[in-house]
């Protein structure tokens, strides 16, 4: 048996696996295609054109028109620029809520900006929002997360975009849509927003790619100078064969999606029944408010890290909030942002799903969170 | 067997991890991050994470990393800023293994179905009639039985110090064999969670304390209640102290006692320092509490001395040197040895004395 088969991959939302036609696309661009787009001769204009072509893509997908995508190295790039290349430019106040994914949320801290309060499903508080950008004059931008990468959470944006069309009618209003492309429409999620950030790797592009759509008009100031590509919106070299994978996976993303959608919320619905036969269970949000490949759990009297380890042990990758720099689980902020007990948020396990999903993969976890809960506590009251 | 090394990013842990692993046993190394602050020294540094994880990789072996930074704080951190706030002198590292090294992970390591918890520690595990006890490490320079001294043998059934037999230049020979990159890493020094230098210039302990208790001028006077100067934080003076006090003192004058509250520092001759016997509780036995002579040992690299151990029925003990000996700075652990010094019978932790009363002028000291 393979490597890959002994592993049950519960953890898409960290990466899901490549698509294969991604990756056969990525391979023949970094055996054939490796010119410089930039160049000016006939390997360069090939490099050209597959770049062109993958910018109409995503622009399809996303609903934008094909000037207004830039690519970037990676999701994180695209929330910094979309925040601070706000501020550079126009100078004033960032706000987000306080759940975002860390690369908004510590850009957000990094130029003083506001932090939002979010409700107990995860959802910005738009009331906090609205008092919030009433009492701050300069509002540069507003970035609001379209899906919660710990919990799974669906923001309403065009509920966020009401409210912050009236208050600070000149700020820029930006989403990390990392989690959200395998999931939403992205055309629906753009309607409402001025920038969007997506991430490759999270709908089986490559690491390394990063999105960003900005609506024309909209000024940014670049976080690298250099060559000007992308329009002087971000210098340095194409990453064309990442660029040409990530723009076939989020071809064929998009044309799944809604089967893929309907399949998952099945495959998370027999994850919930059997996880939720144990006792001590609190799922974090009910299932028609997150997407269906993020199932967020807490178990009482459980640690996560030794959850982990023993559902590792099983073969099974999960995780659990997100790792810091030393690879230590750090306690979530967003659960804490949520208002989860400390002692539940302590047991909080995120298992996600995506493409390469089976219904064994989902028996199999489930047996093994099962297993691993019930050890854990009876050795834990031995130890007591 | 099962294994859980726990792995600080130094050489005597890798090593402990690669003989487990050629002894043929299940093993899987973990760091435990403790300290979320600044830190240049100790255990818990990023770097010392890389260190920890890169030999676990060459030994090829699992590596985790277990978040234990609440409990550090509780356990260790917070106790060290209010021991200091009230004038004592604690030992975090005799903390952090009580509380940290050899309880939340021996506990954690159960749950996770290890055997057995092991460590890179200088000393031996040993059977004396009938009861597991700590005993010294084979190395005397280096032997950690001291810091250690407080496993019982419940604990110590769960523990193993692979490199106890070994001396430190045989550990470093068995990571230089291996090709283990932290072969030539120096040993760790200080307390883990304070910088050596503060931000401000000044010493990393006083900074780190500053920001946490307020911090107290208090004046300096001879046994005579002569004032003789002033020192800028009571809070970090030591019992027994020569150095940073006292204008003109020189090197016969030791800090002979401390008074927090009254913000008083008295400095006088060695002799003032010499008593009789010390009380100490938070006792733990190696087995049964027993009474008798042993031999004491009062810091980590301290040389022993003789006394008789008699324990009080509040189950505090009291050592009565066979000799006057200089105080032993309230907080610091005494660790008692069998008469050949070669196992630990005991430990505990002196307690805080009165302070003397100084006047405020001129007089005679009293002792209160």
């Amino acid at each position: 048996m393979s490597e890959r088969s002994d592993v049950v991959y519960m953890d898409h939302a960290a990466t899901t696996p490549m698509r294969p036609e991604a990756v056969a696309v990525m391979t023949r661009m970094l055996t054939d295609e490796y010119a410089n787009p930039s160049g000016s001769h006939r390997l360069a204009r090939r490099a050209r054109k597959v770049l062109d072509e993958s910018r109409d893509v995503v622009a399809n997908a996303i609903g934008c028109d094909p000037g207004e995508v830039v690519f970037t190295g990676c999701g994180t790039e695209s929330d910094n620029t979309a925040i601070a290349g706000a501020i550079a430019s126009s100078g004033g106040t960032a706000v987000c809520p306080a759940a975002e994914h860390h690369a908004v949320l510590h850009c957000i801290e990094h130029v003083d900006g506001r932090v939002v309060a979010v409700g107990p499903d995860g959802s910005v508080d738009l009331a906090d929002l609205e008092r919030v950008l009433a009492e701050t004059s300069d509002v540069a931008v507003v970035s609001v997360m379209a899906v919660n990468n710990e919990t799974g959470a669906v923001t309403d944006l065009a509920a966020v975009a009401r409210v912050v069309r009236r208050r600070a009618p000149r700020a820029v209003l930006h989403t990390d849509a990392v989690q959200a492309a395998c999931w939403l429409d992205l055309r629906e999620v753009w309607r409402h927003v001025d920038a969007l950030a997506l991430s490759a790797h999270k709908f089986g592009g490559p690491k390394g790619v990063g999105v960003l759509a900005v609506r024309n008009g909209v000024r940014l100031s670049p976080l690298l100078l250099g060559g000007g590509q992308e329009r002087d919106r971000r210098s340095g070299t194409h990453n064309v064969a990442g660029i040409a994978a990530a723009a076939e996976a989020l071809r064929v993303t998009d044309e799944t999606r809604v089967d893929e959608a309907r399949r998952i919320a099945s495959l998370n619905a027999t994850l919930r029944e059997r996880i939720g036969a144990l006792d001590g269970v609190r799922f974090t949000l009910p299932a028609d408010r997150a997407v269906p490949g993020v199932l967020n759990v807490c178990f009482s009297g459980v640690e996560n890290e030794s959850l982990l380890f023993l559902l590792d042990e099983a073969g099974v990758c999960a995780s659990a909030a997100s790792a810091c720099a030393s690879g230590a689980m750090d306690p979530s902020h967003v659960l804490a942002a949520m208002g989860v007990p400390t002692d539940w948020a302590r047991g909080s396990l995120r298992l996600s799903l995506g493409h390469t999903t089976t219904i064994d993969d989902v028996e199999r976890a489930a047996d093994a969170v099962v297993a691993a809960v019930d050890r854990i506590r009876r050795r834990t009251r031995a130890a007591s | 067997m099962k294994v859980l090394v726990a792995m600080s990013g130094g050489v005597d842990s890798s090593v402990a991890a690669a003989l487990l692993r050629d002894a043929g046993h299940q093993v899987v190394g973990v760091t435990m991050r403790l300290w979320g602050g600044e830190s240049d020294t100790g255990c818990c540094s990023v770097s010392d994470v890389d260190d920890a994880r890169r030999v676990a990789q060459q030994l090829d072996i699992d590596h985790l990393v277990f978040n234990f930074t609440d409990d550090f704080h509780r356990s260790v951190v917070d106790p060290y800023v209010n021991d200091h706030a009230r004038g004592i002198t604690p030992n975090p590292c005799i903390e952090c293994n009580r509380h940290l090294k050899f309880d939340r992970l021996l506990e954690r390591a159960d749950v996770l179905g290890f055997d057995a918890v092991a460590t890179g520690h200088h000393a031996r595990i040993v059977e004396v009639d009938g009861t597991l006890r700590v005993a010294r490490g084979a190395d005397a320079a280096k032997d950690q039985s001291y810091v250690v001294h407080m496993l019982g043998a419940e604990a110590l059934s769960r523990t193993l110090f692979p490199v106890g037999h070994l001396h430190k230049s045989e550990v470093r020979a068995v990571a230089a064999e291996l090709g283990l990159r932290t072969a030539t890493k120096p040993d760790s020094q200080d307390v883990c969670f304070i910088t050596t230098k503060g931000a401000d210039g000044a010493s990393g302990r006083s900074s780190f304390l500053r920001q946490r208790i307020p911090l107290n001028v208090a004046r300096v006077v001879d046994e005579t209640g002569t004032e003789l100067g002033s020192v800028d934080a009571v809070e970090m003076v030591t019992l027994g102290q020569r150095r940073g006090v006292a204008g003109g003192g020189g090197n016969k004058r030791f800090v002979v006692d401390v008074d927090v509250a009254g913000r008083v520092v008295t400095v006088g001759p060695e002799s003032s320092l010499l008593v009789e016997r010390e009380i100490a509780d938070a006792v733990t036995w190696s087995g049964a509490p027993r009474d008798g002579e042993c031999l004491v040992q009062c810091s980590a690299h301290g040389d022993t001395r003789p006394a008789r151990l008699i324990v009080d029925a509040d189950g505090s003990v009291e050592v009565r040197w066979s000799s006057p000996q200089r105080r032993v700075s309230p907080g610091q652990s005494v660790v008692f040895y069998d008469l050949d010094d070669r196992w630990v019978i005991g430990g505990a932790t002196v307690r805080p004395t009165p302070t003397r009363r100084v006047p405020a002028a001129t007089g005679t000291p009293t002792t209160s």
